[in-house]
Parts: structure tokens; C-alpha cells; sequence
């Protein structure tokens, strides 16, 4: 059984076969992510960047928090626990 | 399916410009409509946003209910957005809960028409409905929708339709 959900946002459901969420197992964000992409390789380039940093264009919450503040993408995953994959939305005129 | 990466200002993009076929057709209740025109107007002079919640059937979005959402570009909140994730995540949440999901995006464009920006372009991401509403002094203006397709926007249509449970 695994130990965490990761929910995927709309936009990036094209690349789990339409998944809105995935089962993973993991022990952080990192792990987790990790093991997302490593089953779903097409998401790579839209969760991190060429130096393995989070892309700005994310924001990954651990339940009801942002991963700021609980130490980034080392920041522990508890069993049952959901990671939201929230994108950012923005823009403006002109 | 084409995919054309264009770079923004800054040596990214949200995703991939992956051209797929999409809902080109907004359905949006009156009382979803006038909620936007209250919460955009209320405001002005700064850009409102928020989310659209429901469901894609085919080619249409069915926008069963929108949401509010703070704008937490405190810099240049006149002629900028960027909504709150928290906001999303609760609109995410609250969706779930009811078998929808999250499928579009609103925003005001304070004295400017409701067509998207080239910084609307830059952070779109694909598979939304994005409606914009026009603001000034005297409410709201013209409301349109768009749909990323490929490297740019396509227009949507919109309908004032009821929309069943």
C-alpha cells in the first residue's frame, strides 16, 4: 500500500493518463515527487527545472501546508498524507 | 499533437504549448456571471480574480459556480494578479467534495479590454476556460473567454445556460 496521494492538477493530467491522483510511496516531498515522475515521466519538466529546483510555476502543499514552511521538498510526508500539486495563476493587463 | 515551447520574459513557461483539442464553449449561470461583475467591480481599481468550478463535457466547460480569490501582488495590483494557492487549494477541495473539479479561471482587467495580455500568455496554463471581465468607475464591462490552443489563446464562446447537478 502507498503511503501518499499526490493530487495533480488539471493541466498536468495529460501526462498520468488523466489521473487525478496518484498513489506513491515516500518518505518526503522529494521522495514522492520522485517516485511520481519516475512513473510519469512527462512531468518532470514541469515540476522542476534544469538545477532540480521547484519551477516558480508550482506550488506543492503537504495537506493544508506549503512546503516553506516545513522545510522545502525535504520536508517529511506522513502516511496517509495528501500532496497538492497547486499551479500558479497569474497574469494581467497589458 | 504539435508542441511548441515558447520562453517568457524570464527563461520559462508554465507548461508545454501542447495543441490539443479543447472545450471551446463557456457555459456560465446568470447568477455565476453576476457574482463575478460583483466581486471584479467591488475590485476596482485593482485586478479580482478567482476560480470556475464544475465540470468539461465534451466541448463545453460548465461552470457551475465560481469562487473568489485574493491577489496577492500587493506591487502593481492595478494591472497585475496572482491568485492566492491557498484560495486554490480550497476551491480544489471544495470541488472535490462535490464531484467537480477546477476548470477555469477568472480575472478583471481594470479600464482595459478583456482580452488576454501577453502576461496572461506567459503564465497560462492549458485545459482552463479563462474569463476576463473589463472594469471601470462605472462596473463592469465586456466579459470573454479563452482557451490556451498551441502558443496562444483561442476565443471561447460563452452561453448563459442553467446548469444541472
Amino acid at each position: 500500500m502507498s503511503d501518499v496521494t499526490i493530487r495533480i492538477p488539471t493541466p498536468l493530467r495529460s501526462f498520468t493518463g488523466g489521473a487525478d491522483e496518484v498513489a506513491v510511496d515516500g518518505g518526503s516531498v522529494a521522495e514522492a515527487l520522485g517516485n511520481l515522475i519516475a512513473r510519469h515521466e512527462g512531468l518532470a519538466s514541469h515540476l522542476f527545472n534544469a538545477q532540480g529546483g521547484l519551477r516558480k510555476f508550482v506550488n506543492i502543499y503537504v495537506d493544508d501546508q506549503h512546503i516553506r514552511a516545513l522545510g522545502g521538498l525535504d520536508a517529511p510526508v506522513g502516511r496517509g498524507a495528501v500532496v497538492h500539486i497547486v499551479p500558479a495563476v497569474a497574469g494581467g493587463a497589458p | 499533437m504539435a508542441i511548441q515551447r515558447e520562453i517568457g520574459s524570464d527563461g520559462a513557461t508554465p507548461i508545454e504549448r501542447l495543441a490539443v483539442l479543447a472545450p471551446q464553449e463557456l457555459w456560465l449561470p446568470a447568477a455565476e456571471r453576476l457574482r463575478i461583475e460583483q466581486w471584479a467591480t467591488a475590485g476596482y481599481p485593482y485586478e479580482a480574480c478567482g476560480l470556475l468550478i464544475g465540470r468539461v463535457e465534451g466541448e463545453r466547460t460548465l461552470a457551475v459556480r465560481a469562487a473568489e480569490a485574493r491577489n496577492l501582488n500587493s506591487e502593481r495590483p492595478n494591472d497585475r494578479y496572482l491568485l492566492d494557492p491557498e484560495d486554490f487549494l480550497a476551491a480544489d477541495r471544495s470541488a472535490r467534495a462535490e464531484g467537480l473539479d477546477v476548470v477555469g479561471v477568472w480575472h478583471s482587467h481594470p479600464d482595459h479590454s478583456a482580452r488576454p495580455s501577453a502576461t496572461d500568455l506567459e503564465s497560462a496554463w492549458g485545459e482552463y476556460s479563462y474569463l476576463i471581465i473589463t472594469t471601470t468607475a462605472r462596473g463592469a464591462g465586456e466579459l470573454r473567454c479563452w482557451r490556451l490552443n498551441g502558443g496562444e489563446f483561442g476565443e471561447e464562446s460563452i452561453r448563459q445556460e442553467e446548469i444541472e447537478a
